[in-house]
């Protein structure tokens, strides 16, 4: 057991994750998932940063909004069905009630150059909170069993890919995730003989 | 925006069965489904506007929360207008409330159990090779993803004569979040304001 997973502490009740994962929402303008993950993995240390990017791997891969996904994971994994429906309606049920408010109030406003011009700054903002915690993220590649410069140029290319060359998402998952999965699987079962090597 | 809409209940069901279908479809978020969902709710049915249309996404994306309320929003603006609009009384607003019930079961639901299905399942299977190889497999893939997502949001401003300033407010957040403490909520909100302030 690392330093870091000695140090971690669950919710203790589904009122704990609902008013939680309110908490949360509530701070995440633009995109909940760079809240989340510091959340999560710094301030409630629910999860390491391995742990977090493990259940975010599946978040991603299965149809649905990603952090959705991943309230749901964590409440199902912690109480169940009932942790998953308290995590979930904590991260939408007083966001929802807030955005209908706001276009009851403002409906026609945010079409607004002043409304327009903000949207422009928070998002030039958010495009940056999310790339440094895709960067802060990256830091557990040296864990993973591709090794450090394998998993390095799976990254690289990923991001190449989707970012620069607009590759659709489906196709990256399926292609490259396929590829690093293999390779992976491959690796693990390199470790496992060596293992079992060396306990002779 | 003025006429009623005519919905019938079979209406009704089709929105919903054609979120539900989405919800299914959207690897990677709702929002990807939304060119789609405009397809259908804009272009052939005539539920929404185009205004209103974008105007709930934008809206969903600078409130907080996740973004796939800009679904709620659709659902709200939708049963609003089947009511005669915001200023036909409690009747219209109940229809909102409908619509936002339906579009966001429809969107959540079947992605939600397909989820919950899965996680299950790696979670009792959690020491067979495929699903670790899976698990760690995909860790340089998503972090790449992640560090894409927010390249891709920042590059919405994709002119750099006249972007430059938006590209050093996205560089300044990268760098603050991943060098200080400073709240992610003050970095929005100095975003937005520069923003508002038509500085970007």
């Amino acid at each position: 057991m690392t330093s870091e997973e000695s140090e971690i502490r669950l919710p203790q009740s589904k009122t704990e994750l609902f008013v939680a994962f309110t908490q949360m929402a509530l701070q995440g303008v633009g995109g909940v998932l760079v809240i989340v993950q510091h959340e999560l993995v710094n301030r409630r240390k629910w999860l390491t940063q391995a742990q977090f990017v493990e259940e975010w791997s599946v978040a991603q891969v299965m149809p649905g909004p990603n952090v959705v996904n991943l309230c749901l994971i964590l409440g199902g994994k912690y109480f169940g069905v009932a942790g998953a429906l308290a995590a979930v309606s904590g991260l939408i049920l007083a966001p929802m009630l807030l955005v209908l408010t706001l276009a009851i109030l403002f409906g026609g406003v945010s079409d607004s150059a002043v409304a327009q011009g903000a949207l422009k700054g928070m998002g030039a903002v958010s495009g940056g909170l999310i790339m440094a915690t895709g960067l802060k993220l990256s830091k557990t590649l040296p864990q993973s069993p591709l090794g450090l410069w394998l998993a390095i140029v799976f990254a690289v290319i990923t991001f190449t890919a989707v970012g620069i060359f607009r590759v659709p998402l489906i196709g990256v998952l399926l292609g490259l995730g396929l590829l690093a999965c293999l390779l992976t699987y491959r690796a693990l079962g390199r470790a496992a003989q060596r293992d079992e090597g060396d306990a002779k | 925006m003025n006429e009623v809409l005519n919905l019938s209940p079979q209406d009704w069901l089709s929105l919903f069965t054609h979120f539900a279908l989405l919800s299914l479809l959207g690897v990677g978020g709702a929002i990807t489904t939304a060119p789609e969902m405009h397809r259908y709710l804009v272009d052939e049915k005539n539920w929404l506007t185009d205004a209103s249309f974008s105007s709930s996404i934008a809206l969903a994306q600078s409130a907080p929360g996740p973004n796939v309320l800009f679904v709620a929003l659709m659902g709200w603006n939708i049963g609003l207008r089947a009511g005669g609009g915001l200023s036909a009384g409690p009747l219209a607003w109940a229809l909102g409330m409908m619509g936002v019930l339906i579009t966001m079961v429809g969107i959540m639901l079947p992605s939600s159990i397909l989820t919950y299905k899965a996680t299950q399942w790696t979670h009792q299977n959690r020491d067979l090779r495929s699903v670790r190889a899976f698990k760690s497999g995909m860790a340089p893939i998503v972090i790449g993803l992640l560090v894409s997502t927010g390249w891709l949001l920042s590059a919405a401003h994709h002119d750099f004569q006249q972007d430059w300033k938006a590209w050093l407010v996205t560089a300044a957040a990268t760098v603050l979040m991943l060098k200080t403490n400073l709240h992610l909520l003050w970095m929005i909100a100095i975003g937005g304001v520069l923003g508002g302030a038509g500085l970007l």
